[in-house]
């Protein structure tokens, strides 16, 4: 039986909020702003935990990374069935900058560190649709352009994970009310070996160029007149 | 109490249901005839309130057992009344060294999510709650350094001057983002040990069998018209003896303004134009100083209004075009929007507090001071009152109750000793006295003889009109508004401003807009009224259609718009519609409003 899966949780601004730029342009406003959870975010702590369930593995491990306020997204997925939550302390100009590379070395240290056999993440380029365990390999059946593709691949691994993986359970009250019980253990990202500092410098945020309004024609005559007014033709 | 086996959040749900969509054929909505006509009406509600689940195929085969907790205290509503009344509770158990378990469930996703108020907070209240509140961060940062009145006309601005002792005088007090301060009390709830559970809306019973949260006393600190409150006046009789509650409806916008424009600590308080004399209602625009040229303004409009073709939306944009008003605005770009009722019968309409189990607090009562246009000082003051009755009694060690839950009618007569009584004492008489001939102006000279010289001490108190949804006059005695098309820089359409409030709802529950009595929408308000449900409605949710088979209309009921305002459940003319709480964490998502 695989020891430990290791699932990654980031807590992003809700997609039904209007998004706003910062008046100087810097970035996006999320002071106040409802956050959420990353709903693919959602379905890997599902997919964990369902293998928990059927003792594939003996232990769900969720991990975020950023200020103190991502310890609510680790008690969400705490109350949705994982057993412990590791929260890596980033805050402040750190936590702007932090981005793919950064947080991809963190969990690289992370796995290392906890002996995760699976680390399972929300998607991002190819994706599984399902994932079964067997002996000490995990078999995996991943959406492809032509179709379904099912591979072996020896542990320990890292499976990202498709919408159609599953349906998260809700985190019901009482699990919320235990969840609180659960440790929380905090980590610096220097104590996992990890150099925070960006390759990238973000120069400038603007909001996307409004639409301009369509104009309507009456004929044929038209269409062409004003295309060639607009010297497509 | 008890709650819905419901979620945080779950946005993969809407993903995959947005999926699932695409791939499930078109449902045909149920038609069934009316008794008494051979028009079909098509069938709107579902929800369990109005079609008994033992019925209902849909709960076939649903685990219907209910996990059971227990606490001390379960404060229903984070908002300041509860939020004080939960602060209060875990100050006097740690003063007394007593375990006390105090929690509080909210609808909202993250408390301080559906509040929405102007708002200039009297900080009476809490100096006495949490006296070092400038050290602990609370977010009073913008002082009231003006204070402007005017009646308006459609071209003109006349002043009026605010004289000392006047209750719309504001010295003392701050320009606050209500939203932002309730999230404070919440972090400061927390840090005194109260278990707060944003996220969880409390119902009788919902969609999905719930949890039950048993407790010794139970607080009741829903805001304005509560659907909880509403079940237990009915319940307890608790209405006895005291006249309904008038509402008035209030809607608000935050805006970016140029900053040669602003003004940081001003407050602009205006009546008269777009309202006519017999409309009770007013402008506010305040410019907070919280580091951006924002301020905050909006349209309160009284809902004994009856004229059923008035729109308050409507009011609101038309206002924003007033000569007085557009300067500030112009250059401007609006970033919230939102809406609310709010209290307005006072003194005259606070019912019995207490029952045996619970109590009621803040604005669901209703306790707000209507000239003055406040009721957060108010709200809290009540939750800590009733903190502290109810510590006295749960911490009583002769304590003995023929009920299991407990009574604590002291905190009704500690209510009725304080300063919040007599505050709404002397201005008891002043939004009545606008129900004359002359309206408004009636009512301002009213307020000048009685208020600013006698101070409320005439020994008469005078009535409310009656019920709010028996005002309307029918639609055909009375003429349609013409109200002009938003322009998109100082005005907006209605669908825009609602997507600003970041209203959502989980589409996988029936609407929570329930009516008792499907066929009457067209029967009666249609009919009679034309609709005005189409109207005073914030968020748009309710549209008159027309029917596919061609003739005749129906009603359609967009309950994810829906903002929690409650006004329709209290303007409807022939109250059918009955609203009851959706699924936790869904409804607005303010921030700091």
């Amino acid at each position: 039986m695989a020891a430990r899966v290791l699932v990654g949780v980031k807590r992003v601004i809700d997609y039904a909020v209007k998004i706003r730029v910062k008046p100087d342009n810097t970035g996006v406003v999320t002071d106040g702003v409802k956050h959420s959870m990353n709903p693919f975010c959602e379905i890997a702590v599902e997919e964990a935990v369902r293998l928990k369930e059927k003792k594939l593995v003996k232990e769900v491990v969720a991990v975020s990374c950023g200020p103190q306020q991502v310890q609510e997204t680790i008690r969400t997925a705490l109350a949705m069935g994982a057993d412990r939550g590791i929260h890596v302390e980033v805050s402040g100009k750190d936590y702007d900058t932090l981005g793919p590379l950064q947080v991809s070395k963190i969990l690289a240290a992370l796995a290392k560190k906890e002996e995760a056999s699976l680390v399972i993440l929300g998607k991002q380029g190819t994706f599984a649709s399902e994932v079964t365990i067997d002996g000490d390999k995990i078999k995996v059946i991943r959406e492809i352009d032509g179709g379904l593709e099912t591979i072996k691949i020896n542990m320990p691994a890292v499976v990202t994970a498709d919408l159609r993986l599953n349906t998260p359970r809700y985190a019901t009250l009482p699990n919320i009310m235990k969840a609180k019980k659960k440790k929380i253990a905090s980590v610096k990202p220097g104590e996992l070996g990890v150099d925070l500092t960006s390759r990238l410098e973000v120069l400038r945020v603007e909001e996307p160029a409004q639409r301009q309004a369509g104009v309507k024609v009456e004929t044929v005559e038209d269409l062409v007149g004003k295309l060639k007014e607009a010297g497509r033709i | 109490l008890l709650m819905p086996l419901r979620v945080v959040q779950k946005p993969a749900h809407r993903c995959i249901r947005a999926l699932k969509a695409v791939q499930t054929e078109h449902v045909v909505p149920q038609v069934y005839t009316r008794r008494s006509s051979s028009a079909p009406v098509p069938r709107i509600t579902s929800h369990y309130t109005i079609c008994p689940r033992d019925k209902d195929p849909r709960w076939e085969g649903v685990e219907m057992e209910r996990f059971a907790d227990e606490a001390d205290v379960v404060i229903v509503g984070g908002g300041p009344a509860g939020l004080s009344a939960a602060i209060r509770l875990k100050q006097l158990a740690n003063q007394h060294e007593k375990e006390l378990r105090v929690c509080v469930v909210e609808k909202a996703s993250q408390i301080g999510a559906h509040t929405l108020s102007g708002a200039c907070l009297e900080p009476s209240a809490l100096n006495e709650l949490i006296p070092d509140w400038k050290d602990r961060g609370a977010p009073l940062n913008t002082k009231v350094t003006e204070d402007r009145f005017a009646i308006l006309t459609e071209k003109y601005r006349i002043p009026v001057p605010i004289l000392p002792g006047l209750p719309m005088n504001n010295h003392g007090n701050y320009i606050v983002r209500l939203g932002h301060f309730v999230r404070w009390l919440g972090e400061q709830a927390e840090e005194l040990g109260v278990e707060l559970y944003p996220g969880y809306a409390a119902s009788e019973d919902i969609f999905e069998r719930g949890m039950e949260l048993h407790a010794k006393v139970t607080v009741f600190g829903e805001g304005c018209h509560g659907h909880l409150a509403k079940q237990l006046y009915k319940h307890f009789n608790l209405r006895e003896g005291c006249e309904p509650q008038t509402y008035a409806i209030g809607l608000k916008e935050l805006w970016l303004i140029d900053e040669k424009k602003w003004r940081p600590g001003r407050v602009e308080h205006s009546v008269g134009w777009p309202l006519n004399r017999n409309t009770y209602g007013g402008s506010f625009l305040y410019h907070l100083n919280e580091g951006e040229p924002m301020v905050a303004l909006g349209l309160v409009v009284g809902l004994d209004y009856t004229n059923p073709y008035l729109s308050p939306f409507r009011e609101f944009q038309r206002w924003k075009h007033h000569p007085s008003v557009v300067p500030t605005l112009e250059g401007g770009s609006r970033i919230a929007y939102g809406a609310r009722a709010l209290n307005e019968g006072g003194f005259q309409s606070v019912p019995k507090l207490t029952f045996p189990g619970g109590a009621l607090i803040g604005c669901s009562p209703g306790f707000m001071n209507v000239p003055k246009i406040k009721g957060t000082h108010t709200a809290m003051k009540s939750g800590m009152l009733a903190a502290e009755a109810i510590f006295s009694k749960l911490t009583d060690e002769n304590l003995q109750s023929d009920t299991a839950g407990i009574h604590v009618p002291s905190y009704e007569e500690s209510l009725k000793n304080s300063w919040v009584w007599k505050e709404l004492r002397s201005v008891r008489n002043i939004r009545p006295s606008f129900h004359n001939y002359f309206g408004l102006y009636g009512g301002m000279v009213y307020t000048g003889i009685f208020y600013w010289i006698l101070r409320g001490k005439e020994p008469w108190t005078l009535k409310h009109a009656g019920l709010d949804a028996a005002q309307l006059k029918p639609a055909k005695e009375c003429t349609p508004i013409e109200y002009p098309k938003p322009d998109g820089k100082i005005s907006f359409d209605l669908l825009s401003s609602v997507a600003l409030s970041g209203t959502n709802h989980e589409h996988d529950q029936p609407p929570h807009l329930t009516l008792k009595d499907d066929s009457v929408p067209v029967a009666q308000n249609l009919a009679v009224y034309d609709g005005p449900e189409q109207r005073f409605c914030p968020a748009g949710v309710y549209e008159f259609v027309p029917l596919e088979s061609g003739e005749g209309m129906r009603l359609q009921i967009n309950a994810q718009n829906c903002v929690h305002c409650k006004t329709c459940d209290i303007k409807d003319p022939s109250q059918n519609i009955n609203w009851v709480v959706p699924e936790g964490s869904g409804g607005p998502a303010y921030n700091g409003m």
